[in-house]
């Protein structure tokens, strides 16, 4: 039960600290619309965080709940990939990390509709359907800002050379991850690299943009091994919860 | 959320007797006046003012409660926030939109907003302090806003009437969820129960200050109401407030910070203490402790936001001249 709880840790995390990363923008969007669209895509990845928190509190099955795996795991039990604590940077930094996330987990999550386990496929429907929408929203501002000005194609270019250390891990399985993945429970991470290649290969045509080539590629998120960013969002984060011990809010 | 009572009517006119009487005649039948409809200029300038003034409180209203999105202390609670504060955006877009029909722009109005010569609401000009503020302000800002907007879904202006219909709707389902969560704290710890009498105390007089000066100090409110755009006076809409609110303090367990407040059984309604308009004066006039930064926060985004709205103008421009080149 452990090592299937830190498989679904990993994607829980995933979706709270990205959904974390893109409420930071609420309220200072470069335009309105885009103030509404940013708290809409984190409320999708925290929504779909909570149901995964849930749910491997329950099979750990020691009375937690989800505020518990949220509120009280310090950094280096946190299991999220490395790309979605990356700083939002710039507007085009914050669309192209959004891209690169959801064209992975888009067909992730169509995959895990024939998942073996009913809360993965509950998630599974709901989810697909959001980063569809995710790819299409950060997909459109990658095209537009490639293709716009010569400022927002060199800041493009920029956050496609910042980003790219980062991809790779997406498509690495961890040892949990391997174990859910022959139990039927979860998909094969690295059998979504065709259709990440697909879409990405797309939108940079339109975009004007080339994909980074030679990279030395980051790993250890799976292990709790990060970049120094995601000890500070979680001081914010966890910082009222952890000052009132068993308080309900 | 957005109350301030300090818009007065603009009655100069260069308008005929005989128009302005059909006017009022239009007003007086309750029919609602459309975008395409001869108004007087005056009313059209009264409308663009409030309803800018109402959509930029909107958008500057989004900062404070912004301000705990990070922190919120479950998982719940950051959801709800994070539509709350969204709904505010999405009011401040339909309000922008609603203005928009008396022909002034949103990046008019957006200029005027970040230049200081349009103002927003003083309420947002106080500091968010406590995860308690969050539920005070659900339930005593937006509280104080619904009593207003209310009255607003009944404004003689089609366009602003409509959108507060649905705005009203958002803003009860807020002032709900913010009692709902001082209910949840004064249910708490005593350090939660502490934290929201804190909050309680800190918003209660700049709340019941959002309803705008006393009706005798209260410049050109009259012929907003002839207009039928205000349809109460700020101190009966305060009196409301203020009644329905006491006793939910009462089931609270908290203690209202006004020990002059008393029931009145004559009236059958509450009398409040003195009001420190110096402090309200203060705030409105630029020196309350947040204005400075809220103004700095909305310019900063601005700023940094330019270079993305050029190239989406710049990117839609070679797109078109692609498609024309290609037809």
């Amino acid at each position: 039960m452990m090592i299937l709880q830190n498989a679904i840790l990993e994607l829980a995390d995933d979706n709270l600290i990205l959904g974390h990363r893109v409420s930071e923008w609420c309220g200072h969007a470069p335009i309105l619309e885009e103030d509404l669209a940013m708290p809409n895509m984190s409320l999708d990845m925290i929504g779909t965080a909570r149901t995964l928190y849930a749910y491997a509190a329950h099979l750990e099955n020691k009375g937690q709940t989800e505020d518990d795996m949220a509120y009280l795991r310090d950094e280096r039990e946190y299991l999220n990939c490395l790309l979605v604590e990356r700083p939002n940077g710039d507007f085009a930094t914050t669309m192209l990390r959004q891209l690169y996330f959801a064209a992975f987990m888009e067909p992730y999550w169509q995959a895990a509709l024939n998942s073996t386990d009913d809360v993965v496929r509950g998630v599974a429907g709901k989810a697909a359907k959001e980063m569809a929408y995710h790819i299409r929203h950060a997909g459109e501002w990658v095209i537009r800002l490639g293709d716009g000005t010569d400022e927002s194609a060199r800041r493009m270019k920029t956050a496609v050379t910042d980003l790219a250390p980062y991809v790779d891990e997406l498509f690495q399985s961890s040892a949990a991850a391997k174990a859910a993945e022959d139990a039927g429970i979860l998909p094969v991470r690295a059998d979504m690299r065709a259709a990440w290649d697909k879409t990405i290969n797309h939108i940079f045509g339109l975009a004007m943009l080339n994909p980074q080539e030679d990279t030395f590629a980051q790993s250890g998120g799976r292990q709790g091994l990060h970049g120094e960013g995601l000890g500070h969002i979680l001081a914010v984060m966890q910082s009222i919860n952890r000052a009132h011990p068993g308080a309900v809010w | 959320m957005y109350s301030q009572g300090l818009i007065g009517a603009d009655g100069s006119s260069d308008e005929t007797p005989e128009f302005l009487e059909a006017f009022q005649k239009r007003i007086d039948a309750e029919e609602k006046i459309e975008p395409n409809d001869p108004m007087p200029a005056g009313y059209r300038r009264t409308l663009v003012r409030q309803i800018g003034q109402h959509a930029h409180s909107e958008i500057v209203g989004m900062l404070p409660e912004g301000n705990f999105i990070t922190r919120a202390p479950s998982l719940k609670r950051k959801a709800a926030l994070l539509a709350k504060v969204q709904d505010e955006g999405g009011h401040g877009l339909y309000l922008y939109s609603a203005a928009e029909t008396l022909g002034v722009s949103r990046e008019q109005m957006t200029d005027e907003l970040l230049s200081g010569k349009a103002k927003y609401s003083s309420i947002f000009n106080y500091p968010t302090l406590s995860w308690a503020d969050m539920g005070a302000i659900g339930w005593l800002v937006d509280g104080a806003a619904i009593m207003n907007q209310i009255a607003l879904c009944r404004c003689s202006y089609g366009p602003y009437a409509r959108a507060m219909i649905r705005v009203c709707k958002e803003e009860s389902f807020h002032q709900r969820q913010g009692y709902e969560i001082m209910i949840e704290l004064c249910r708490g710890t005593p350090a939660q129960k502490q934290m929201a009498q804190d909050a309680l105390n800190r918003i209660w007089w700049p709340s019941i200050m959002m309803f705008g000066p006393h009706d005798g100090d209260s410049a050109h409110s009259e012929q907003s109401m002839k207009w039928k755009i205000k349809r109460f006076s700020n101190d009966a809409l305060r009196r409301k407030f203020i009644d329905a609110t006491v006793p939910q303090a009462e089931y609270l367990g908290l203690t209202m910070p006004d020990p002059d407040l008393r029931w009145d059984e004559d009236k059958q309604s509450y009398e409040h203490g003195p009001i420190d308009w110096t402090e309200f004066w203060n705030v409105v006039k630029g020196h309350g402790i947040m204005n400075v930064d809220r103004i700095k926060a909305r310019q900063k985004a601005h700023d940094d936001g330019a270079w993305v709205r050029e190239a989406a103008l710049a990117h839609a421009a070679k797109r078109n001249a692609r498609k024309e080149a290609a037809e």
